[in-house]
């Protein structure tokens, strides 16, 4: 028994795989990091700074008790949504779980919309009756806002073959965390997905950590963006603290699917410095390892330095800082101030139509 | 002795088909395996295989019979040095009988007067039977949604969906079905039979088995504006599906404050059928009848399945559309207009009465006819109410009947615990207390898994001898 593996390893070289062997299938090219311009890395340093903002503000609000439920906070992923969502056009949906306050701030809603939500007013997007977990906003192709986890992706596969339909040349956005990459509906809409070849990206955001449970505790083939393999879809694993990695991904994913190649895979490896929601006391991971990534990787940080490298100065930096400071406290103050659904709205919505 | 070949149930359900052709004649031999015939019925076409070594000896039934009962004996296999003529016996006359037999005079078969010696196990009183048989039964209150004098026509309650799904398909490009086996395979019961055909592959949607997926997928669509229909190859297995169904589409609009629309129908067979078991024999009314935000229709005949299949299609809202499949082969009188549509959430009176009301659904609204026929001959008037939709529930209809009769009874093909039957009760209770002249009572399936012994099948499911003993409790 015991000579039995080093039996098979007599034979391992022989079954090296080819370093070279040219892939059986067509793939998608080598993102490229993006070549930004000046101006659209400025826009990408205010829309990730009022992300970090306006989080850290709903954790406020939070902890004063003017939110309640669940609030799962986007501080440190924000490179991911802001370098996909650059690329979209207005053609294109998104939907994901219930992480979705940076998801939905990029996709044009107004702040103060979106934390009246937060704080369950009339004003909210949802009139208050949603909450973090479930807002949406058809205007703005933003289909939610899910609390279920895994169901948007079977959902944004559902989107993606409206778009297929209708023919109108868009495209589904559909994240979920790596948490949810486990779950069978996944799978089942992966096959879907290629077998009809549907506009789809699905995005994986790896924060590393599905609730307390690693990666690597939850998941045997633990590098995410091989899990179309088995059904064709290609995938490609981006440093998803780097807005314009992010960026040159959704470039190449967004090419491959408007090709008609059908969906592709983007794993955003990525962190969040919160815990899972507000009432995770973290206590699965050590305060050096989120300081580590804090200080080493952070995607505001980073982003600060390219723009430095290009002659922005401080003063510049500050004036958006406040620019957006302003954006936050105001919404934060509306949220605060706005009146809360009246009871009537109780009863609306429930169904459409009268019978 | 010569062997009999009977007339084989390619289904649970199939009492009777078409022998359609012979692939042997008189003085062939054939070997286990051979294929001797080919059978239809409404749903399939079978080849039929012989099992034994022999020679055919007398076929009996021409190719091209109708109507041909399970059980009969269509041909005979001689053994090595049997004669034909030692094989012409008695049943001959049957095949003309069989053939001929008006689908609205069945009988029980094993009371048919020239039935072979009844050792056929198909013939077996089931629960399932007793359901199907009593679907006979056609409402005598004519129905006001139809005009009068209208022309009726027979159709099944399978075309009926069909031809709903197809009419409003032609209108709206937005509506599209997908299920597993709806399209090259013409739908598992053949519901979506020829969509395919007329539709394209675009619109008439093979997909995985994976239900829990493509009910995800089926939502998606319609929260992207698309109005799918959503086949369930039965709603036993939409179980995997439920969280899409509830925590996606029922409860967007609400948790959206009205902005996110989810115009869906998941449709399929629903209840018991015939002898398949506890896994494959509910009834999810009451499971979906407790979600606000859906609607969920429950119809019983062939009208009211297309009339009420196209208003699932046409409104804004979520729909569970329960189907039963022990009807689907049923035929039934439906009004030829040219585009039929229903109200949702308005029940329908099938017998007027003045003594107790019964009220039902689905399957259950034969048995309730068929309990009110028997109550009538011991002098009890009895009323009959189909809830046709059991979300919104039309409470005023039940209400209205109770002011009436004072007496009432809710029969249910189902569990009575949690039931429509409960939620029935509970509204006497609460907006017809001053009407009761006696309690309300359920009647309902045993509450246990649906046993698959045919003679526990019977024992367990809702039958018209239960509704009369509960009627006669209270009258």
């Amino acid at each position: 028994m015991a000579k039995a593996p080093a039996a098979r390893k007599t034979e391992a070289p022989q079954s090296d795989p080819a370093p070279n062997r040219a892939p059986n299938r067509e793939r998608p090219g080598e993102p490229q990091s993006y070549r930004a311009s000046k101006d659209e890395l400025l826009e990408f340093y205010k829309q990730m700074l009022l992300i970090r903002r306006f989080e850290e503000k709903a954790g406020q609000l939070y902890g004063l008790g003017l939110i309640g439920g669940f609030c799962h906070l986007y501080i440190g992923q924000e490179a991911v949504a802001v370098g996909l969502q650059s690329a979209l056009s207005d053609k294109d949906s998104v939907i994901t779980g219930y992480r979705d306050h940076g998801h939905m701030l990029l996709c044009g809603i107004p702040p103060k919309d979106v934390m009246a939500e937060l704080t369950g007013r009339q004003a909210g997007i949802s009139k208050g009756k949603g909450g973090s977990m479930h807002m949406f906003s058809v205007e703005h192709k933003f289909y939610g806002g899910h609390g279920i986890v895994g169901a948007q992706v079977s959902l944004g596969t559902g989107l993606g073959f409206a778009h297929k339909y209708r023919q109108d040349g868009g495209v589904c956005l559909a994240y979920f965390g790596d948490g949810a990459s486990n779950q069978g509906q996944v799978y089942e809409s992966f096959n879907m997905a290629e077998l009809w070849k549907l506009p789809v990206i699905y995005v994986i955001e790896n924060n590393q950590y599905a609730m307390g449970t690693s990666v690597n505790r939850a998941s045997s083939e633990d590098q995410l963006y091989r899990r179309g393999e088995s059904f064709r879809i290609p995938g490609i694993q981006v440093d998803g603290m780097d807005v314009l990695a992010s960026r040159g991904a959704a470039e190449e994913a967004l090419a491959w699917v408007r090709a008609g190649k059908g969906p592709i895979i983007l794993e955003m490896k990525t962190y969040r410095y919160r815990g899972h929601s507000m009432s995770d006391p973290a206590k699965y991971r050590s305060r050096e390892e989120v300081q580590a990534v804090r200080d080493k990787s952070d995607p505001i940080e980073h982003c600060k330095k390219l723009l430095e490298d290009q002659g922005v100065g401080e003063a510049e930096l500050k004036t958006i800082e406040q620019e957006i400071r302003k954006i936050v406290a105001e919404a934060a103050d509306f949220a605060e101030s706005a009146p809360e659904p009246e009871p009537a709205e109780l009863y609306t919505d429930v169904l459409v139509e009268k019978y | 002795m010569p062997i009999e070949i009977k007339m084989p149930a390619l289904s649970p359900t199939m009492e009777e088909g078409t022998l359609a052709k012979w692939l042997v004649k008189e003085g062939d031999t054939v070997k286990s395996g051979d294929i001797m015939a080919e059978i239809e019925t409404d749903k399939a076409t079978m080849e039929f295989e012989a099992v034994d070594e022999g020679t055919i000896g007398k076929i009996m039934i021409a190719e091209g019979s109708d109507n041909v009962k399970v059980g009969t004996v269509i041909a005979t296999l001689l053994e090595e040095g049997e004669s034909a003529d030692t094989a012409a016996a008695a049943p001959a006359e049957r095949s003309g009988e069989g053939a001929n037999a008006a689908p609205k005079e069945e009988q029980p078969a094993d009371k048919a007067p020239n039935a072979p010696e009844s050792t056929v196990p198909h013939k077996v009183e089931t629960g399932a039977r007793q359901l199907y048989d009593a679907a006979k039964h056609d409402a005598e209150v004519s129905d006001p949604a139809i005009p009068e004098g209208t022309e009726m026509v027979k159709i099944t309650l399978r075309e009926a969906l069909r031809d709903a799904m197809a009419e409003e398909m032609r209108k709206d490009d937005r509506v599209f079905v997908m299920g597993e086996e709806v399209a090259e395979y013409q739908g598992a019961y053949k519901v979506t039979q020829g969509l395919l055909d007329e539709f394209g592959p675009a619109r008439v949607i093979d997909t995985p088995i994976t239900e829990y997926g493509f009910a995800g997928v089926g939502t998606g669509a319609a929260m992207g504006g698309l109005r799918p229909i959503v086949e369930f190859m039965t709603f036993n297995f939409a179980m995997q599906a439920i969280d899409h169904i509830i925590n996606s589409a029922a409860k967007t609009n609400y948790m959206s404050g009205g902005q996110m629309r989810c115009p869906i129908v998941f449709r399929g067979p629903n209840g018991a059928a015939s002898r398949v078991g506890a896994q494959h024999s509910q009834n999810y009314g009451p499971w979906y009848a407790s979600v606000p935000g859906l609607i969920v229709i429950a119809p019983y005949d062939a009208a009211d399945a297309k009339g009420l299949m196209k208003a699932a299609i046409r409104t804004e809202d979520p729909v569970v559309f329960l189907e039963n499949e022990l009807l689907y082969g049923r035929t039934f009188e439906i009004p030829a207009l040219d585009d039929y549509v229903l109200p949702i959430g308005k029940a329908r009176t099938m017998r007027e009465g003045k003594d107790v009301t019964i009220v039902s659904y689905s399957i259950g609204v034969g048995l309730a006819l068929e309990a009110a026929e028997k109550l009538a001959e011991e002098g009890i008037d009895a009323e009959v109410i189909d809830l046709r939709t059991l979300r919104p529930l039309d409470k005023a209809a039940v209400l209205k009947s109770l002011k009436k009769t004072n007496r009432l009874v809710v029969a249910e093909e189902g569990w009575a615990t949690c039931s429509i039957a409960s939620e029935i009760v509970a509204i006497c209770m609460e907006e017809g207390f001053d009407d009761l002249d006696a309690p309300v009572l359920r009647v309902a399936n045993e509450d246990v898994p649906l046993p698959y012994a045919a003679n526990l099948e019977k024992l367990a499911l809702l039958s018209s001898a239960k509704i009369v003993d509960t009627v006669k409790k209270i009258v």
